[in-house]
């Protein structure tokens, strides 16, 4: 410390602004001093999101053309269970004849499925209300008082579109994105 | 600590007032690392590498704690977990890279704060407790580096775990079954693997326990200083804050560089490949070497090839090993000299540069080489220096020397005997 403070006087290391050597060089240490502590944070909260290893494991296919009128079946999405099922014709028409207006989450079946293929509805197994798996999708389950899913849980009831009716949960059934890769295979996510 | 012009803590603001009157610990930093604390004016940057020790402990519970997120201890997935850490999870490579050189560079700092130790005697009356505290943490630091190498679960882990667990069955009669019971088996496995695990996690934090003792007690008499001369007066101290909180975040920039060179561009070098091959019980490497930071005391245990009287070759090395350690706790009593700076003792200034010194190298350079001539004469010749040195020759030194003359305080010795700067004690330091 000595050589610089002990020659020279406070004038010699004032600027004309009063600004001093000494207020840039702390200016400039704990400016690097914060930055470099952001750029330690960054990496920290970043590894505890998915790795590549669970973010490539997030498309799932599955094989609809085995699945009979009134049938579904469960895969897996993303560690979760996935509803597929194929309406039949009376579950269509429950579906539409249901107006949209009366429902907690309006939303139609045309909404809900894909055009071509209004009988195939696919939804994740996943109650909206605080996230137990339904029951309806194997055969003798509970279907709930309007023929969809029922959650054993906290008792909401889904209608055979996945529509939210009765019970607590928010909003219908989540559909996630998926697409008809072919006629008969549909890919998850 | 005090000296009686330490600053006194005033709270300013009604925050600080409430939390001074409940749980004042605005108060204790400002006395620990703060402006309330009076540190010797003249610390070089020897007295750098506590604060830095400190540092690359939190480093290695931080990026620890993280990949103990990732990692799974268990004999089947362990080695597929930590390339799991390496190429799937987020800067996964960094954490561990971090972890892994953090280790080396927490060793690189401490052995410095050591070798400040031994250099300026700064274990001596008042201060052995800081010293023997620091022994302790020594100690607990090997024993965390060494089961964390365990984890990944390559090769060098396991013949480490292998090899360092049979130094227990050199103890006589009972030394098979600790070996075993250390182990949970008659090998490294699932057991071992998973109970080195447990203790790597809670060791790190038993260190930090005894390091806030260590702090404790240097805070009794204060940082002793290059000269080895007590503190006299106020002109003989500066505050910590800004002082040494500048001075020790300049050193902890430059051992950030040195740290983050080699954690981007030399990862592996202080590492072994043979780690990258998942563990094999039933081939041991050809060379099979532990860290850097064990070679010294690996060629002690290797030095002892013969048996001694009754005392089988095994037997001795485990002995030696563990007492060229354990010594240091006998350190303050061995050295009686009431000089303690280096600088002011000719002739153990020279045991120590052409004496000590150039043991710890050779015992250095021959625990990383094979165990084959001439290394094992060497290590046996630096092996015998080293205890001739701390149990014969530092204990004669101590009562034979004739130690140059010491200045009357530090501000003398920082600013020249003029008369009137001695004199004038409560004066402020000429800054």
């Amino acid at each position: 410390m000595a050589d610089t403070t002990a020659t020279a006087t406070p004038e010699a290391t004032t600027t004309e602004d009063g600004i001093r050597r000494r207020d840039f060089l702390d200016i400039a240490a704990v400016s690097a001093a914060g930055i470099g502590g952001l750029a330690v944070v960054y990496p920290l909260v970043s590894q505890m999101a998915p790795s590549k290893d669970v973010l490539a494991a997030s498309t799932t296919e599955v094989d609809v053309s085995g699945i009979e009128p009134g049938q579904a079946i469960k895969a897996v999405f993303r560690k979760q269970p996935l509803f597929v099922k194929r309406l039949t014709a009376a579950e269509i028409e429950a579906a539409n004849a249901t107006s949209t207006g009366s429902l907690r989450d309006p939303e139609s079946l045309a909404d809900r499925t894909k055009e071509g293929n209004e009988d195939i509805l696919v939804t994740m197994g996943v109650c909206t209300h605080l996230g137990c798996v339904p029951l309806g999708a194997a055969e003798g389950e509970v279907k709930g008082e309007y023929g969809g899913y029922f959650c054993p849980c906290h008792g909401s009831h889904y209608d055979t579109a996945g529509r939210i009716r009765k019970g607590p949960a928010p909003t219908n059934l989540e559909v996630p994105e998926y697409e008809f890769t072919s006629d008969t295979v549909i890919q998850v996510g | 600590m005090s000296f009686p012009w330490a600053r006194q803590y005033e709270p300013k603001n009604g925050l600080t007032k409430f939390l001074d009157e409940r749980l004042p610990l605005p108060r204790l930093v400002y006395n620990a690392i703060g402006a309330g604390y009076p540190v010797p004016r003249n610390l070089s940057y020897f007295w750098n590498f506590g604060v830095l020790a400190g540092f690359f402990l939190v480093v290695q519970i931080v990026t620890g704690v993280v990949l103990a997120m990732h990692y799974a201890a268990n004999a089947q997935v362990a080695f597929a977990t930590t390339e799991h850490i390496m190429r799937d999870v987020n800067w996964g490579w960094l954490m561990r890279y971090a972890h892994a050189n953090g280790a080396s560079f927490f060793f690189i700092v401490v052995y410095l704060h050591i070798f400040r130790g031994l250099f300026y005697s700064s274990y001596k009356a008042p201060r052995e407790m800081i010293w023997l505290l620091g022994v302790v943490i020594f100690l607990l630091m090997m024993a965390t580096a060494f089961m964390g190498y365990v984890l990944p679960w390559g090769q060098m882990s396991f013949w480490g775990a292998k090899v360092i667990t049979g130094l227990f069955g050199a103890i006589p009669l009972v030394g098979e079954p600790i070996q075993v019971w250390l182990l949970g088996g008659f090998a490294p496995d699932n057991a071992a693997l998973n109970r080195f695990f447990s203790l790597h996690f809670l060791l790190p934090f038993v260190i930090a326990g005894v390091v806030i003792l260590h702090i404790w007690a240097l805070h009794i008499p204060g940082s002793s200083n290059p000269t080895g001369v007590e503190v006299k007066s106020e002109s003989d101290t500066v505050p910590f804050h800004p002082y040494y909180t500048a001075k020790d975040g300049f050193g902890l920039g430059i051992a950030l560089l040195a740290y983050f060179a080699m954690v981007f561009f030399l990862p592996n070098a202080l590492g072994h490949p043979d780690n990258y091959i998942e563990a094999n019980p039933l081939s041991t490497p050809a060379h099979i070497v532990p860290e850097w930071y064990f070679w010294p005391f690996y060629a002690i245990l290797r030095a002892f090839t013969v048996d001694f009287f009754f005392v089988p070759a095994k037997l001795m090395g485990v002995i030696a090993m563990f007492a060229s350690i354990l010594l240091w706790f006998f350190l303050p009593w061995l050295d009686k000299s009431p000089v303690r700076s280096g600088h002011y003792r000719p002739l153990f200034r020279k045991f120590f540069w052409f004496g000590l010194i150039p043991a710890m190298i050779v015992l250095f350079i021959c625990g990383g080489a094979p165990a084959e001539e001439p290394y094992v004469i060497l290590s046996q010749i630096a092996t015998a220096y080293y205890f001739l040195h701390f149990l014969v020759i530092l204990p004669i030194i101590s009562s034979v020397e004739k130690p140059e003359p010491l200045p009357y305080s530090i501000t003398e010795a920082v600013l020249g005997s003029d008369k009137k700067v001695v004199k004038g004690e409560n004066t402020s330091p000429a800054v």
